[in-house]
């Protein structure tokens, strides 16, 4: 893909120069302020403003170490009160990012209720197919049928608009071992259908999903010999670097570690930890800002991943245009954290996170929707949202109790209508199995259920 | 001078009560609840001796301030006349008119039948606080609410928590029909007429009339000085200055004191009469044998109205006049119609898109599954807040002023469409349950039908008991485990029990242990089965500790 980069080139050139102008009336009032000091500045150092490339080992993709994920486009209601994309923004999204050397498009059949794979098609087909890559996956969670699991094939194709897919992932495997492996695709005859679809070209790269712990992975990577994983992808940050609780998942160390021996490139989801890492409690906050005022959250979490020179890209949800621009920033002229920065992320800064009880939710949605109505995602990121900010009510004897109660309740009850709360989940555990970070959601839901009802009752004493 | 101090403590009187209806947070009430409690037929209804006494002593002193400062009805109704008076035509001014003996009388004596007989919605249609109180909670809540809901997004984007957002909703058609049909009905009268409302209808007017007929203190004819320009008797919103006689109807005088000011001869003074003839060159020749005797018969009645209340709720209120009631149970007959109406619409609706979705078996992520709105189940007796002591205590009582639907932070109150209770409270379920930390409503009402509690007190009462329906309950029906109303049973009145006694890994079903359930209805609420739950709540006779 030569002429692709030079291409590329051209783009990036465009992109710094003219563009500006243009990534202006793009992006419309959330234009960067970049000034033309700014400008100056990124022409004297020659590394700046050029998208960090990495080279996949395997064929030599160069793929941008930002890549896009497309489960978190933005959507907008319809006339009938339904979740739709909203295509016109994505579009603008897509556009921007690809002018600035977004080459790796991450989508999936159940993204985005449904309907993401059709609108990031819709996006990319107004752009030549060799600037971009595509990645999507085989997510026959509930139907492991080989009539179900090849529907879900072929209609990527259909929605993606496409004749060949780039990188193609088993989705989300791990969890139930080789036992949920076997079942979707061994079973049905889908790993054998895959590996000559590679063959022919359709799949130009199969790989896998992983959520687990360590000995489900290391039963996946047990199969690199008969399959030849050509990427998995892990989720990978400073947060879970270390800090897996190893029943349920395992530390991403490890996993880079198993992976980067065996020269398998690694593709990064959940980098921002659902966006936990990008708004941590303040006291992390202040932490990061003092060392680097200018620096973004995200930033840090971005460049901690990045580091690691098995990274093929980072997968990042950009919802909205600011996201895109600063993440921008972090990716092009993309600096590597020091040694001892990165050991400050994952050690005392993790460690310091570790204090507040957060629920480990990445809102993915993968559990939605509730058969019950709940809003999952929508009641921990409240939840995570309090106790990171610090306006977490702990006692009724403390300084301040009755506004923070007052703001908990009020900031609860907007963010979450009350039939969709948490003291409407009655535990059928429906949820259980769709969870990639295996969140014990009924009792967690349980769990602020009881402590909005001491909020309520004003019963709340510190350890009880 | 003495008019502008009724105007002013009118105009006080009459936005703090309004506010009384508006406030949702409790706030106001907490300051201003007692101007509710000092309204009469509330009084009389809750037995407070002492308020009653205060205000009929007050009546009798001064004549019917009452009407004219603690009334919000009446004074809402001088507000009107303002307005008229000052858009009228010379022609068009007021003048005497003759009581109305025949509808007055009558349709005082009908309430006070009504109230013994336990008709308490009759009594509040007419009754002039709470017919305030319902105009305010049903067509100038709403309006508030949603001034607050603007505010409310406001501070949403500025992570204010200020204000927070509350839900609108029709709480009962019937009762929004009667208060927009009182609200018109008195407007009319008002604007046409002044005082009529006070003079023939309302069952309070008629009721201090017996009063103020002979107060110490009233406006004074001196007939030495009147030069019959009948500028007074134009002025009367009361139509009770017949200065052809140059005699006052003090049974409809509301004490405005507008005529004081309008006489350029200074021929009308607000003065005491009590002494006989001598102040009254001016009295006339059948007030002032009436004046001589006021002391000893005040006292024989302010006695009567004693020893009434002592034996039981009476309240008055009543019948409008023959169009009033008409157009109001008229009213109802719509409302019920519509409302049957819409909820067969809403149905078919509901089972529309719950078809649309069981088509649709794609895995998809994220979304909101549909939640179906909870319908009131059927109940063997209606649910009554706690404090109130039973179920016929407090109908017997309440005057369906609204205070406690306006206060209810829960949802839970709301006006009953039963015709029987028309307008009077109801709890049901389907939008929040009666939470144990909550005794607002217990807090603010005047009429004595919702007692003082405390939220200790409110556990240990029993309003009601639970019972499960286990062909509706998810457990049977969807075959998942559930276990949410006992989860969130305050008094652990749910058990959880296998439902194959036999089979130890059977699913566990819901009982409930009748003697400690009390009513709060947190089972019925979040039971998820949608739309009607798989346990409900029947009311009980009386409310009695447990």
């Amino acid at each position: 893909m030569k002429e692709d980069i030079s291409r590329r080139d051209f783009i990036r050139i465009a992109s710094e120069g003219a563009a500006l102008a243009g990534a202006t009336a793009l992006a419309g009032a959330c234009a960067p302020k970049e000034t033309a000091a700014e400008l100056a500045r990124k022409e004297e150092d020659p590394s700046a403003g050029k998208m960090e490339m990495r080279t996949n080992t395997g064929n030599g993709d160069k793929v941008s170490l930002l890549g896009y994920g497309c489960m978190r486009f933005p959507m907008k209601k319809d006339d009938s009160g339904k979740d739709i994309p909203d295509q016109e923004v994505i579009n603008r999204l897509v556009d921007f990012a690809l002018l600035n050397g977004v080459n790796y498009y991450d989508t999936a059949p159940v993204y985005m209720q449904g309907l993401s794979e059709e609108a990031t098609g819709e996006a990319l087909s107004r752009h030549p197919r060799n600037e971009y890559f595509i990645a999507t996956k085989l997510s026959n969670f509930s139907n492991y049928s080989r009539e179900a699991s090849m529907k879900l094939y072929n209609d990527s194709f259909r929605y993606l608009r496409t004749d060949y897919i780039d990188y193609y992932l088993l989705h989300s495997l791990g969890r139930g071992g080789l036992l949920n492996f076997n079942a979707r695709f061994i079973d049905n005859g889908m790993m054998d259908f895959l590996q000559g679809e590679r063959e022919k070209g359709k799949v130009r790269q199969l790989g896998l999903s992983f959520h687990g712990n360590q000995n489900e992975f290391d039963q996946l990577l047990a199969l690199h010999d008969k399959y030849h994983w050509d990427f998995v992808q892990i989720q990978m940050n400073y947060w879970d670097w270390q800090h897996a609780d190893g029943e349920r998942n395992v530390n991403a160390d490890y996993l880079y570690e198993q992976l980067d021996r065996r020269e398998i490139p690694i593709v990064v989801m959940e980098p921002l930890l659902g966006g936990r890492l990008a708004s941590p409690a303040a006291s992390v906050a202040n932490r990061l800002k003092e060392r680097d005022p200018q620096a973004s959250m995200a930033s840090w979490a971005f460049r901690f991943t990045g580091s690691y020179p098995r990274i093929l890209t980072i997968l990042s949800g950009m919802v909205y245009m600011e996201h895109l621009q600063d993440n921008l920033k972090t990716f092009q002229g993309f600096k590597p954290l020091s040694e001892e920065e990165l050991e400050y992320l994952s050690k005392d800064i993790a460690d310091i996170m570790a204090n507040y009880p957060t629920v480990e939710c990445t809102s993915c949605k993968y559990c939605m929707p509730c058969p019950f109505g709940i809003d999952i995602p929508g009641i921990f990121s409240h939840y995570n949202k309090c106790i990171n900010e610090g306006t977490f009510p702990q006692d009724k004897e403390q300084e301040n109790y009755a506004r923070l109660r007052k703001a908990y309740l009020t900031s609860y009850g907007r963010a979450v209508p009350a039939d969709r709360q948490a003291d409407h989940c009655i535990g059928c555990g429906e949820c259980l199995s769709k969870c990639p970070q295996s969140i014990p959601i009924p009792s967690q839901l349980q769990h602020i259920d009881r402590y909005v009802e001491k909020l309520k009752r004003g019963t709340l004493h510190k350890g009880v | 001078m003495l008019k502008k101090i009724r105007s002013i403590l009118a105009v006080f009187c009459f936005i703090a009560i309004t506010l009384l209806f508006l406030d949702f947070t409790g706030t106001i009430q907490g300051w201003l609840g007692w101007l509710a409690k000092i309204q009469l037929l509330p009084a009389i209804l809750a037995a407070n001796f002492i308020t009653v006494a205060v205000l009929l002593v007050l009546t009798l002193v001064f004549g019917r301030i009452y009407c004219s400062v603690i009334c919000p009805l009446g004074v809402f109704q001088d507000g009107v006349f303002a307005v008229s008076r000052s858009r009228r035509s010379k022609k068009m001014k007021q003048a005497y008119s003759k009581e109305m003996k025949w509808l007055r009388y009558p349709l005082f004596v009908l309430m006070v039948i009504a109230l013994v007989a336990g008709l308490g919605s009759l009594v509040a249609l007419l009754a002039p606080y709470s017919a305030w109180g319902r105009i305010v909670q049903s067509i100038l809540a709403p309006v508030w609410q949603f001034g607050n809901n603007l505010l409310a997004g406001i501070a949403e984007k500025h992570e204010s928590y200020a204000f927070a957002s509350r839900e609108i909703w029709l709480k009962s058609l019937p009762t929004l029909i009667v208060a927009a049909v009182t609200l018109v009905a008195v407007s009319i009268l008002a604007w046409k007429n002044g005082r009529t409302y006070c003079n023939t209808i309302c069952p309070v007017g008629t009721f201090l009339s017996f009063f103020s007929r002979f107060a110490m203190f009233r406006p004074v004819i001196d007939r030495s000085k009147c030069r019959s320009c009948h500028a007074c008797e134009r002025k009367c919103k009361a139509s009770c200055i017949d200065i052809e006689n140059k005699k006052i109807d003090y049974s409809r005088c509301v004490d405005c004191f507008d005529c004081l000011e309008s006489c350029r001869f200074g021929a009308l003074e607000y003065r005491y009469a009590w002494n006989k003839g001598k102040a009254g060159d001016g009295a006339t020749a059948d007030e002032g044998p009436a004046a001589g005797a006021g002391r000893t018969a005040g006292a024989v009645q302010a006695k009567g109205a004693g020893k009434d209340t002592g034996e039981g709720p009476d309240s008055v209120a009543g019948k409008t006049t023959g169009a009033g009631t008409d157009s109001g149970r008229r009213a109802f007959l719509l409302g019920s119609a519509i409302a049957l109406g819409g909820s067969a619409l809403g149905g078919s609706a509901i089972s529309a898109s719950a078809q649309d979705k069981e088509t649709d078996d794609k895995k998809r992520d994220g979304g909101l599954a549909e939640i179906l709105p909870k319908t009131a189940p059927s109940r063997t007796l209606p649910l009554t807040p706690f404090g109130s002591e039973s179920v016929k205590e407090f109908y017997d009582r309440c005057t369906a002023c609204q205070l406690c639907v306006t206060v209810c932070p829960n949802n839970v109150l709301r006006p009953s469409s039963d015709f029987a209770h028309l307008m009077q409270p109801q709890m049901f379920y389907a939008k929040g349950y009666c939470r144990p930390e909550c005794v607002r409503c217990s807090e603010v009402c005047p009429a004595g039908a919702i007692l003082p509690i405390t939220p200790e007190e409110k556990t240990s009462l029993k309003i009601g008991t639970a019972r499960v329906d286990l062909d509706l309950c998810v457990v049977n029906s969807k075959s998942v485990s559930c276990g949410n109303c006992a989860r969130h049973c305050p008094v652990g009145a749910i058990t959880m029990v296998r439902s194959n006694p036999e089979d130890p890994d059977s699913l566990m079903i819901p009982s409930v242990i009748e003697e400690k359930c009390i009513g709060c209805g947190a089972c019925e609420h979040l039971c998820p089965a949608r739309p009607l739950s798989a346990i409900t709540v029947d009311g009980v006779e009386i409310h009695h500790r447990i």
